[in-house]
């Protein structure tokens, strides 16, 4: 058996919205070279819709296909339902993906919540700090 | 050249494994239908298999220079690594030493056996490999105590390729008195080796390594050096590892260890043109950086890190343009630190997860290492164009660790 399932494998292959967005409205980078994943998505956010996406990965096969899918689940929506997306709709939306391969993938609703903490920021728009766990505190991407 | 298909496959990861030589499959054969018996039987099935037997460990102990006595048949690499530094750690403890040198950048089938020993109070010196990957025999001669009961040091580095002055090395644990032991399993069939000239007390080989049948290996052991049993059992490999032996595994790995050291300096030759076209290659990718000393290095052995990639998707990538290699990076090994061997000469966590293994056979052509080179290329540029961090580092905001 394949280390990943065909959707991985396609979503690796063929990453949706590889890039960048000059003057994006929301920027958020997660994880460091250390731990190897990197994520970077940029967000294009009009009437309070996610109306375009891009991101960058420096990462494993499942930490690009993960950002690739992520993008995909939020790319048209309400930022309400971006904020809501959780690692785990990411990788059902994969078909799955190898047990110690998880935490790779974690950083992609990570990177998203990052990127939309900026927009608020950048806006000063009012939000629940608590729906954004600080970075220090969580592990997922070895901050040092 | 289309390599995409199913049945085109440039295989360049021989130091993980080796495809069986027909010499090897075909020594086999016999042993598993006519010659079926058990050496240990007095009957003539079980007669001729034990003559098989005794006729495979004399011809090993040809090859590796010493006495067929001193051949202890295992189940490969990791068993005999384990057996020479448990049975060397006892010996010493009985004298009271309790103290044993290696190196950072050793097989874990070493590193774990020696972490095994440190909890139970031995003290481990682990010597700097430097950023060349190499030791030398004035480091082991300044590490030697009065309690030093064993140095370890493997032959050639499996991810690196860097090969040890183990005869100089042998020569200073001689002199002090102190078992030496290496493990040899990247280094025989493709290197020239002789135990007693070399003052090798103890080596360790796996078959698999040179075209021979997995899970079998040797134990070449300095006759005087008592064995500790890893596995007690019946009487076999003079008690000192019990169950039926493998012979038709054993048979291969003979004939396959005889086919290699009779074309080590052939295959040298063949192997240094396709390694040094590959190293020449793959040098001309910005920011790249050799792993290990070009000068002191097994003729099959390409290892780079590329700045700004990540490993496991260079070698997805790489799969997909059917190129079979490996890499030391966090991900692919399933923890989050990258290869141990990469952090002990230096590379920083950034880089060392973007390293690339080309381990070369006979087997591969100059159409394939062009190919290869082209491959690596295309696959680490357009990683790099989706990578934040090289967006940093050609912008300038971080700074370039490698050339
Ligand atoms: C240097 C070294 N030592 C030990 C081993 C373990 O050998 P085996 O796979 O036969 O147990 C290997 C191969 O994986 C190796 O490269
Ligand atoms: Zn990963």
């Amino acid at each position: 058996m394949a280390l990943y399932s065909e959707k991985v494998m396609d979503h690796f292959r063929n990453p949706r919205n590889v890039g960048v967005i000059e003057n994006a409205d929301g920027v958020g980078e997660v994880g460091n070279a250390k731990c190897g994943d990197i994520m970077k998505i940029y967000l294009k956010i009009e009437n309070d819709t996610i109306v375009d996406v891009k991101f960058e990965t420096f990462g494993c096969g499942s930490a690009i296909a993960s950002s690739s899918m992520a993008t995909e689940l939020i790319k048209g929506k309400p930022v309400s339902e971006a904020l809501a997306l959780t690692n785990k709709a990411v990788v059902e939306a994969l078909d799955g993906l190898p047990a110690h391969k998880l935490h790779c993938s974690v950083l992609a609703e990570e990177a998203i919540k990052a990127a939309l903490k900026d927009y608020y920021d950048k806006n000063g728009i009012e939000y629940d700090h608590t729906l954004f766990p600080d970075c220090a505190s969580c592990g997922h991407c070895c901050e040092t | 050249m289309d390599c995409t298909n199913e049945r085109r496959k440039i295989y360049l990861d021989n130091a993980a494994t080796t495809k069986m030589s027909e010499a090897a499959i075909k020594a086999m054969l016999p042993y598993m239908d006519g010659i079926y018996g058990n050496p240990s039987s007095l009957h003539s099935v079980g007669q001729e298999a034990n003559e098989a037997l005794t006729s495979a460990r004399e011809r090993i102990a040809k090859i590796l220079g010493c006495e067929p006595r001193e051949i202890t048949f295992t189940s490969g690499g990791s068993e005999a690594d384990n057996q020479a530094i448990i049975s060397a750690a006892r010996l010493g403890e009985k004298k009271g030493k309790k103290h044993i040198i290696s190196t950072a950048f050793e097989h874990h089938a070493v590193l774990h056996t020696l972490n095994k020993l440190e909890k139970e109070g031995f003290e481990i010196t682990l010597l700097d490999v430097h950023e060349n990957g190499l030791i030398t025999a004035e480091q082991v001669r300044n590490a030697i105590r009065e309690d030093t009961c064993l140095v370890t040091m493997m032959y050639a580095n499996n991810e690196i390729g860097t090969v040890q002055p183990i005869a100089e090395i042998g020569a200073v644990c001689r002199e002090k008195g102190v078992l030496f032991h290496t493990d040899a399993v990247q280094a025989v069939g493709h290197l020239h080796i002789n135990v007693k000239e070399q003052n090798i007390d103890m080596l360790s080989l796996s078959a698999h390594k040179f075209h021979g049948p997995k899970g079998v290996g040797v134990l070449c052991a300095r006759k005087g050096i008592l064995l500790t049993n890893l596995i007690e059992g019946g009487a076999q490999e003079r008690g000192k590892r019990a169950g039926t032996e493998n012979i038709p595994a054993i048979m291969g790995m003979t004939a396959a260890l005889e086919e290699a050291c009779a074309k080590i300096d052939e295959n040298a030759v063949r192997l240094t043109v396709l390694r040094d076209k590959l190293i020449v290659g793959l040098s001309q990718i910005p920011h790249s950086v050799l792993n290990g000393d070009y000068g002191h290095r097994l003729p099959s052995n390409v290892s780079f890190c590329f700045e700004g990639i990540e490993g496991e998707s260079l070698l997805l990538l790489l799969d997909d343009k059917g190129i079979c290699a490996s890499s030391g990076s966090a991900c692919t090994s399933g923890s989050l630190d990258p290869s141990h061997v990469l952090l002990a000469i230096g590379r920083v966590h950034d880089i060392a997860h973007g390293s690339l293994r080309l381990s070369l056979s006979e087997e591969n052509t100059e159409e394939e290492i062009d190919y290869t080179i082209k491959a690596v290329k295309e696959v680490v540029a357009y990683l790099r164009g989706i990578s934040p961090i090289w967006r940093d580092l050609v912008n300038g905001k971080k700074e370039f660790i490698t050339k």
